[in-house]
């Protein structure tokens, strides 16, 4: 997922680069006529706008189709219970198996936590916020074995760094 | 519509003076905490530097808390001076903002080198009353009691400039420009359009800040009796909303800098149209309502709030693109613009602010937060914002000022340092949200290091670059006898 979304949005930037050095570089001249200027470029900017609704329209419902956080929800899930706190995980069990429907229950003992799970290749696959006072439930569906880390990602304190923990993931039966 | 008096009796050299003092000021706390945010890159990189994770979380919070109240402070500062040519605003009562600022900066400054106050600029319940030892509850309170006073100086100079814009033309949404968008009164291009951008500016940055004395008196009242437990999830609603509203309107503050200069070096008006203010009028409302992409990892919250969210976060960029980047490039094509550090500055300015929008609404997206939220994605795309948006546009008007007006005086090539250096640094942050390193670490991993490396490097040519602009600026800025006529 994350190199397919800087890859977009290095693209989306270009684009809008594009738009700039283009102008830059037809600057120096003068047209006088301003007002040719602006009924051409009311015209750019109708497509402009359009062209923005249709990606807006288009993206908004692929991206919110199935909801993202409840489409990975299996019947019935796992259900593993994760605490945070300064600055350390507990987790009432730390072990899944690939393919399994595992359901995070997720909370807070004290302060804000982020609960970020990093898979073997050191990639973010799903995270949700440890909240005192709430539980946050996370799915997920483990494709890959190995050993998995959670990390926080919301800073609370001096050793918010250090708030690892460990999470194996074996191969499926 | 009320005609607008001559600029000329509304501006004195009180108002010039108070302007310069303010810019001096910001553009030194800028350098200041570009140094800071160096320092926490290199030590993220760990080549050039390394720091205790102690004094790495309290360089954090001065570098956030800092950024954000000078990037406040400097885009009022640009908005005052352009509002001031077209209503009657008061120099004492900037003054004395300015001299409450500096009270709260001591006050800040204070609560984490003395205090060792490290909570970040964010103060995320309920953290500040929770350090484990690392700093007392009179560091924490002395902090909030900082930003609020910070807050009140705001609030008194957008209440002098509301009752200003109300005399001149009514009320704020007569100077927002509504009755014309809604054909109430026919369109007068004539009403300048930083009053519509102060109006807007005013109207939602008084709201972020009341929501932001709520959320900091119930902070002080949690520290001070911790039987006092607010709820943590509306602590976070108040939070995100003044924080996100409060640094949008930095923004929407300085372009103000780039509607009165731009129209000047290329000979061509920048008028109010239909569209403009209906962007604006969207604006309004889309700044305060789109917070939420900030609790999308809070499955707490109703879904259709998150769905909101991602919605709103994608639309507000419209306005952006289609309206206030798109009219600017159309100035500027084939206008025979006069290339200099300000016009350049001024252009940078509106770049950074158009592609930041880009990696901005990517991350507003649910299924993308879910790998990307809290990583360093998150400052790759404010520091597009802010460092290639909001400052260049500072630094363009400041320059400008500093000439008196004269254009093709100043040289481009610390733009051209400023534009590789912040352009990088901003990448080094995306590529970092790419492989999932998270923001606000101490210390980093070995496989993540090079790119804090690679952002020290990128970082210390903006700071460079900065320095190489502001200096012949604050040098100037004592004989700058400029009168920005209107």
């Amino acid at each position: 997922m994350q190199t397919p979304v800087l890859v977009v949005s290095l693209l989306g930037m270009l684009l809008v680069s594009a738009a700039f050095i283009l102008v830059i570089r037809n600057s120096s001249v003068r047209q006088d006529n301003y007002a040719g200027i602006v009924t051409r470029g009311y015209s750019v900017r109708r497509w402009w706008m359009i062209a923005l609704c249709v990606v807006g329209v288009t993206v908004t419902i692929t991206s919110l189709t199935p909801f993202p956080i409840t489409a990975n929800a299996g019947t019935p899930p796992k259900v593993i219970k994760a605490v945070g706190g300064q600055w350390y995980w507990k987790l009432d069990n730390n072990t899944a198996m690939a393919g399994e429907p595992v359901q995070f229950h997720v909370t807070s003992d004290d302060v804000n936590h982020g609960f970020a799970i990093y898979n073997p290749d050191n990639k973010i696959i799903a995270q949700t916020q440890a909240m005192p006072g709430y539980v946050n439930q996370l799915n997920v569906t483990f494709t890959e074995p190995g050993l998995h880390r959670i990390l926080c990602l919301e800073y609370c304190g001096l050793a918010h760094h250090g708030m690892i923990a460990d999470f194996t993931v074996t191969e499926a039966n | 519509m009320t005609t607008t008096p001559n600029s000329e009796q509304l501006h004195t050299g009180q108002h010039l003076t108070i302007v310069k003092v303010w810019l001096a000021i910001g553009l030194l706390v800028f350098a200041l905490m570009m140094i800071a945010g160096v320092a926490l890159r290199a030590a993220q990189g760990s080549a050039f530097l390394t720091l205790p994770p102690d004094l790495f979380y309290q360089i954090m919070t001065l570098h956030g808390a800092g950024m954000v109240g000078v990037a406040g402070l400097a885009g009022l500062a640009v908005n005052w001076y352009f509002l001031s040519h077209h209503v009657a605003l008061s120099p004492r009562i900037l003054l004395i903002a300015l001299l409450l600022s500096l009270l709260a900066v001591t006050l800040i400054i204070g609560s984490i080198l003395i205090g060792k106050f490290a909570a970040g600029w964010t103060f995320l319940y309920p953290l500040p009353a929770k350090s484990l030892g690392i700093w007392s509850t009179a560091a924490a309170a002395t902090f909030a009691t900082g930003l609020l006073v910070l807050g009140v100086a705001f609030l008194l100079v957008y209440l002098d400039m509301a009752i200003a814009i109300s005399k001149q033309y009514g009320n704020l949404i007569k100077g927002l420009g509504l009755p014309m968008l809604f054909g109430r009164t026919p369109l007068d291009d004539s009403h300048p359009t930083t009053v519509v951008a102060s109006s807007m500016v005013i109207i939602v940055n008084v709201c972020g800040i009341a929501v932001g004395a709520v959320v900091l008196v119930m902070t002080i009242a949690n520290l001070l009796a911790p039987s006092i437990a607010p709820d943590a999830l509306l602590m976070k609603h108040l939070i995100y909303f003044f924080g996100h509203v409060f640094i949008n309107a930095t923004i929407y503050s300085a372009v103000t800098a780039v509607y009165e200069l731009l129209p000047v070096y290329t000979a061509r008006p920048w008028k109010i149209s239909r569209p403009f203010l209906a962007a604006w009028f969207a604006a309004t409302f889309m700044v305060m309502a789109v917070y939420p992409h900030h609790l999308l990892m809070d499955f707490a919250i109703p879904a259709w709030v998150a769905i909101a969210g991602q919605i709103i976060s994608y639309t507000s960029g419209i306005p952006v693109l289609v309206v206030t980047a798109f009219s600017g490039l159309m100035l500027v094509y084939r206008s025979g613009i006069r290339w200099d550090a300000s016009s350049s500055l001024l252009v940078l300015g509106l770049f950074g602010w158009a592609a930041g929008v880009v990696p901005a609404v990517i991350d507003g997206m649910i299924k993308v937060n879910l790998v990307m939220h809290n990583t360093m994605w998150v400052p790759g795309h404010f520091h597009f914002y802010l460092l290639l948006g909001l400052l260049p546009m500072v630094l363009g008007f400041s320059t400008y000022l500093a000439a008196n007006g004269q254009q093709g005086k100043s040289s481009r090539v610390p733009v051209y340092l400023y534009s590789i250096g912040g352009i990088a640094l901003c990448l080094s942050f995306l590529v970092s949200g790419a492989m999932s390193v998270p923001r606000r670490f101490a210390v980093h991993e070995s496989a993540w290091q090079w790119l804090g490396n690679v952002g020290a490097i990128a970082g210390s040519l903006v700071l460079l670059s900065t320095l190489m602009l502001a200096l012949p600026i604050l040098a100037k800025l004592k004989n700058a006898s400029l009168q920005h006529s209107v």
